[in-house]
């Protein structure tokens, strides 16, 4: 549905400053119907790479086609055409404060000129799917932050469009809004069979919607794939980072201050572990217990779900003899779990936690 | 204050209502569109013009620049084409507009600026055309401003109105430089005052209220 190829954007810098290249080279596919998220942190280009696919940003180079037509080779009529198929919605709803909530949806029907009953009975409608019926003559200002968030969502759906382009829609919001939000959003993804892309700097947004996602970093795709695999193996120091926020950060600092890079003699290891899918279920740190002989010190722990399929976070420290310390490691990587060696405990620390 | 003098006052008024109200009129008609493309030529707006905009910048700060009572006598030749005499309320009105003008473009620049990038992204984003984005997204925007705006251009459109007592204009403050100042009649000259006072008051509070009126921004439930 959204394709892009090689799409770079660079803005010439003010006076002397040298240009900034906001896109890379971006190669990106969303599939329709599919909720896919792009997550970077700040200035990493995703504002720009959602602009793009709209061409409020006309890109410096590269292709971009939505729903089959070339965006970049249009202009004018046509290209005004092609962005009725392709809602938007913003992180500060860019709402008319001049209009009601039915005056800010009727907009884009107004542009192309649709008869006013036709207008009344469509608004109706979406202010209906968004449950706003009750708001439909209020003004902007004096709605909270998630009604006004509705009515953006509204208003981007009123020329049914094949495409919603979503720039921060939630960042402007509480948590609960937020999933209200998001819940919202993939409701309509399921009910209209919309293509969603979304820009956010949250993973918990990515999480909670999103089946696929890309990871942005100075400009450029530098992870892709499914949300599961980016979320428990971030391959990146960037995705790590913005899992690491998700889920509550790393282990404890106090603990990450007193880790060694090296083993210590009649000390212990710190092990980061993913359990995913039927793994999470199974007994596996008891069976370690019996068969290693080792001891196993829980330090930090997360269970969730993505997706519908559970998945838990466990950081551990493992102590006894070096050789069932060894024998542990071994048996957790042939278990396909997901282990990450943090370091290691010395003994006599070892007391002071 | 005898009987002709206040008719005198009553006349002045009216001749003022006239000239400010017709010059407040014109110059809205041309400053509206003229403040509207100021405010979308400048770079990296809405339709980006930076020859025209240079131009018509200049061309307001010219006029703005030049004191009023100069631009009245300056532009005689052009007033009596336009009005056909240089001479009288309607002679006055000429240079009240060429006055005006620039300084309502200003005010409508300014209010229209104002108005939030994200709503014209937006209303990009819908597919608006240019001037599509300029009736239903930067006029009704920049509404309030503009009122406010208009209104202090009424005001100094009194004021201004007060000098062209030197093409027998008249007006309220003709009365007040022939009457009360040249025939040293002070309750004249208090009288124009207090009428010009009023006179403004009303302007103002009236402009205020309906500016906030229309203006939907700050409403709470």
């Amino acid at each position: 549905m959204i394709k892009l190829q090689g799409v770079s954007k660079v803005f010439s810098g003010r006076a002397g400053a040298p240009p900034v290249r906001a896109l890379d080279g971006i190669d990106l596919e969303v599939a329709a119907g599919e909720v896919f998220g792009i997550i970077g942190p700040s200035g990493a280009g995703k504002s720009t790479l959602v602009r793009v696919v709209n061409l409020l940003e006309r890109p410096s180079s590269g292709r971009v086609m939505v729903a089959g037509i070339e965006i970049t080779g249009l202009s004018g009529a046509r290209l005004r055409a092609a962005r009725r198929d392709i809602g938007m919605i913003f992180q500060h709803f860019n709402l008319l404060s001049s209009r009601t909530v039915f005056g800010n949806v009727a907009l884009p029907l107004e542009l192309v000129g649709t008869p006013s009953a036709e207008i009344r009975r469509k608004v109706g409608d979406l202010l209906e799917l968004v449950g706003l019926a009750d708001k439909r003559d209020r003004y902007p200002a004096e709605l909270s932050g998630g009604q006004k968030q509705r009515v953006g969502i509204a208003r981007a759906l009123a020329t049914d469009p094949k495409v919603l382009l979503c720039d921060e829609a939630t960042s402007a919001l509480d948590p609960e809004t937020t999933r209200a939000i998001l819940r919202l959003l993939a409701d309509i993804n399921r009910r209209l069979g919309l293509t969603i892309l979304l820009i956010t700097h949250e993973m918990a947004v990515v999480t909670e919607i999103c089946r696929r996602v890309a990871v942005m970093e100075s400009g450029r795709v530098i992870e892709q794939g499914e949300v599961l695999d980016v979320f428990v193996r971030p391959r990146t120091p960037t995705a790590r980072a913005l899992v690491n926020i998700a889920t509550g950060g790393d282990p404890p600092d106090l603990l990450m201050r007193r880790l060694v890079p090296q083993p210590v003699p009649g000390g212990g290891i710190v092990l980061r572990m993913v359990f995913r899918g039927a793994l999470a279920d199974q007994p596996v740190i008891s069976q370690l217990s019996r068969r290693f002989g080792t001891d196993m010190n829980l330090l930090h722990g997360r269970l969730d779900a993505i997706d519908g399929a559970s998945y838990g976070v466990l950081v551990a420290e493992v102590t006894g003899p070096p050789a069932g310390i060894q024998a542990t490691v071994a048996f957790l990587h042939s278990n396909r779990l997901d282990v990450e060696v943090l370091g290691y405990v010395p003994p006599s620390l070892r007391a002071a936690g | 204050m005898s009987p002709q003098v206040c008719a005198l006052l009553v006349d002045a008024t009216a001749e003022t209502l006239l000239m400010v109200g017709i010059s407040g009129s014109v110059a809205t008609l041309l400053g509206l569109p003229l403040g509207v493309a100021l405010a979308i030529t400048g770079r990296g707006e809405l339709l980006p013009c930076l020859a025209f905009n240079r131009i018509a910048g200049l061309l307001v700060n010219a006029t703005r620049s030049t004191p009023f009572i100069i631009l009245v006598v300056a532009i005689i030749p052009f007033t009596r084409l336009v009005a056909g005499t240089s001479i009288g309320t309607r002679a006055a009105i000429v240079p009240l507009i060429v006055a005006a003008t620039p300084f309502i473009a200003r005010v409508v620049e300014a209010a229209i600026r104002e108005v939030d990038r994200g709503l014209i992204e937006a209303a990009n984003a819908m597919g608006a055309r240019p001037l599509q984005i300029i009736v239903k997204v930067l006029l009704p925007e920049a509404l309030p401003g503009i009122i406010l705006g208009l209104t202090l251009a009424t005001v100094s459109l009194i004021g201004y109105s007060a000098m062209v007592g030197a093409v027998g204009g008249g007006g309220l403050g003709d009365l007040g430089i022939r009457y009360g100042y040249q025939r040293f009649l002070p309750d004249v000259m208090a009288a124009v005052v207090v009428v010009l006072i009023l006179l403004v008051q009303v302007i103002q509070s009236g402009g205020e209220w309906l500016a906030a009126w229309v203006n939907k921004r700050n409403i709470r439930s």
